[in-house]
């Protein structure tokens, strides 16, 4: 604690610009193992590897854990964690399915994922902010009961989008493209960029960094740390709102079994895009690029029929590279 | 740490009021009413007359699992339907666990209710093992549901599914109907479940009758809708051209169906397995590339009760010999079809 009050921030144009250098390296690096992925996809399977199709099929499966990653984001760099957002989905797709809420229609259905996701994120937030539980402890409980109310609801049953909603099912086909690309992935990549403005061009961006580097010095210099902290647990469940819609247009159906370990995705792409997990400083196109890596690792290991488990090894392995090359990166913004 | 308590206490209270008001407001979207009605077990019990006559009173406990699955729900759901037709039953049913702890001290209860029998689908059968061997000794016939103790001490009558055969007659299935030529996939369950290897093994033993037939691929969909989604796009992606695939579960299923549809796919034939309700729904509807479904039938809670009530009687199967219950009765994995999708659509679970 004494710590962090006693080291003065740097002035803000150096720390800025090195802040922008370790970005760029760990964007460079993710960027490298991307090619690395494709290469090795173009080489063991390029018929089915080098095709629209594929991009396609790699940017929708990666679509509901990247608009989950976005406000992942942005609650970790405020200093924070949200464990909750796998079974906040699964509450928010059971929900919107049932028989009562599918007899309002797909706007019905929309309306209440959202109001599930931004409902969820409310109670962790307050909880967090203004309750003053750790916030791992307060998610890990929200991750608790809303998965145990997910199972109450749904009473173990996976509900299927009936009829009269196919026309929100019927987004997911190919007849739904807009110029050849899937409406998920046009959702995913608005919320990408939708988050990377307000994250780096706005002030509610700004105090984001700043709750997250030192919550003391934000509230000394006048930023509303509790009602800004709530905010980011909100925001977290909005996105978990809308991954929810989209995993019902994905899936035609809600079960509380969804969104299972999503929170481990989430949480791992953000680290390996190169936001520090203790907050402060951290990167929204690192995050979408660590969701890519991924994606791409799944689609690469099924194409040539390897099994899951050497697939959680690869994953596990990047994780790692990941962290030592951010170590690095930190080290020398701190040297220079 | 000297934070004032009042104070905390208060914002603990109020966040506590926003997160029921939260919950209140959003409880009107909660119902999930008009559902069907409990299936009925397959064939009346009047069939065989001298034992489906009223008898000696029989009380029944039933310790099941949590429902966090259609299959587990439709079991709970099945012994309760079941007992409700005999006037002669009382079933004792305690509240569904997946902790064996927790269901370990619940048969316990029962056994110091002193139920006549016995029915457990075990959170883990080589967990309860000993809960089961309790009751045994205790003098309380046990019928063991599906996941198998470890001891034959342990229960008086095993009743369960048949993943190996499972696999096996959906190998089988696919083979015939691609007269013993082409490619297939396999959409798994969960690899480190054991019954995921034993369908995988049926599957690929069945296979082998097919000197033909060449399995071309395979992915692990975790028994999961979004999971299944995912795995079959991949798959899809990875195999342009192929005759078949057989997909170990039809709650995955849905998913993987989804997959199919968004890829615009209808040039080969599916199987699944499990025998859920909105999979028989689409192959009597024939409009999908589901022809088929290859059971693991949730009847057999049904059937569980029936024999604890035979057991409390004392009395025999009546189409077999025997004087007594059979120690072990393996069901048959069934493969439901366009043609005979009546049959077994009324046990199917959602």
């Amino acid at each position: 604690m004494t710590e962090q009050v006693v080291v003065a921030d740097p002035p803000p144009t150096r720390r800025g610009f090195s802040m922008r250098r370790m970005k760029d390296v760990q964007n460079l690096g993710l960027v490298a193992v991307l090619v690395l992925l494709a290469i090795a996809g173009t080489v063991t399977k390029p018929d089915q590897f080098l095709s629209t199709d594929n991009l396609i099929l790699v940017l929708t499966l990666a679509s509901i854990v990247g608009v989950i990653t976005v406000g992942m984001t942005f609650v970790i760099i405020g200093g924070g964690i949200d464990l909750s957002v796998g079974a906040v989905v699964a509450l928010s797709t059971v929900w919107a399915t049932t028989k009562a809420t599918q007899s309002y229609g797909i706007g019905g259905i929309i309306f209440c994922a959202l109001a599930v996701g931004v409902g969820c994120g409310l109670v962790s937030g307050l909880l967090i902010a203004y309750g003053k539980l750790v916030a791992f402890i307060a998610t890990i409980a929200m991750l608790a009961s809303a998965r145990g109310l997910a199972i109450q609801l749904s009473q173990g049953k996976t509900q299927v989008v009936n009829f009269q909603n196919q026309g929100l099912v019927d987004l997911g086909y190919k007849k739904s493209y807009i110029l050849g690309i899937p409406p998920l992935v046009i959702i995913f990549v608005i919320v990408a960029i939708l988050g990377w403005i307000v994250l780096n061009r706005t002030t509610f961006g700004r105090r984001t960094f700043a709750i997250g580097g030192n919550p003391e010095a934000a509230r000394l210099a006048g930023i509303d740390v509790k009602r800004h902290t709530l905010s980011l647990y909100v925001l977290s469940g909005l996105c978990c709102g809308i991954a929810s819609v989209m995993l019902v247009i994905l899936t035609s159906s809600g079960t509380s079994a969804n969104g299972n370990l999503y929170e481990l995705d989430a949480i791992a792409a953000v680290i390996i895009g190169g936001t520090l997990l203790s907050g402060g400083r951290g990167s929204l196109v690192g995050s979408v690029l660590g969701v890519l890596v991924f994606t791409l690792i799944s689609v690469l290991f099924t194409l040539n029929n390897l099994p899951t488990a050497v697939q959680q090894i690869a994953k596990g392995a990047i994780i790692v590279v990941a962290v030592l090359v951010q170590r690095r990166a930190s080290n020398e913004r701190t040297s220079s | 740490m000297t934070t004032p308590r009042s104070g905390l206490n208060r914002r603990g209270f109020l966040a506590a009021a926003s997160a029921l008001g939260v919950g209140a407001v959003a409880t009107a979207c909660t119902g999930n009413t008009d559902e069907p009605t409990a299936p009925a077990a397959n064939n009346a019990p009047a069939q065989n007359a001298q034992n489906s006559a009223p008898g000696k009173k029989v009380v029944v406990g039933f310790a099941g699992p949590q429902a966090d699955h259609g299959w587990l729900n439709a079991i709970n759901v099945n012994a309760k339907a079941e007992a409700a037709k005999y006037t002669d039953v009382e079933l004792v049913v305690t509240e569904g666990s997946n902790d064996a702890a927790v269901q370990a001290s619940q048969v316990d209860s029962l056994i110091s209710r002193k139920v006549d029998v016995l029915v457990i689908l075990p959170a883990d059968g080589k967990q309860m093992t000993p809960a089961g061997r309790k009751a045994m000794d205790a003098g309380i016939p046990v019928i063991n549901l599906d996941r198998i103790f470890d001891s034959s001490q342990s229960y008086r009558t095993w009743v369960g599914g048949d993943n190996y055969r499972m696999g096996l007659n959906a190998g089988t299935y696919i083979g015939q109907k691609l007269g013993g030529k082409g490619t297939v996939l396999e959409l798994a369950g969960i690899d480190t479940l054991e019954l995921t290897q034993q369908r995988s093994q049926g599957f690929d033993d069945a296979l082998k009758n097919f000197p033909g037939i060449q399995k071309a691929g395979r992915a692990a969909a975790e028994f999961n809708v979004q999971t299944g989604q995912s795995r079959m796009a991949e798959l899809l992606q990875a195999h342009p051209k192929f005759d078949a695939i057989w997909n170990h579960d039809d709650d995955q299923g849905i998913g993987a169906l989804q997959a199919v549809q968004q890829a615009g796919r209808t040039d080969f034939l599916m199987v699944g397995g499990a025998g859920s309700k909105a999979a028989m729904e689409q192959i009597k509807a024939d409009s999908s590339v589901l022809k088929a479904t290859v059971l693991y039938p949730p009847t057999m809670s049904a059937s569980a009760i029936r024999l604890a009530r035979l057991l409390g009687q004392a009395k025999g199967l009546g189409d077999l010999a025997e004087q007594e219950i059979p120690a072990s009765v393996t069901l048959f994995s069934a493969v439901v079809t366009k043609e005979n999708v009546d049959k077994y659509l009324p046990f199917s679970f959602e």
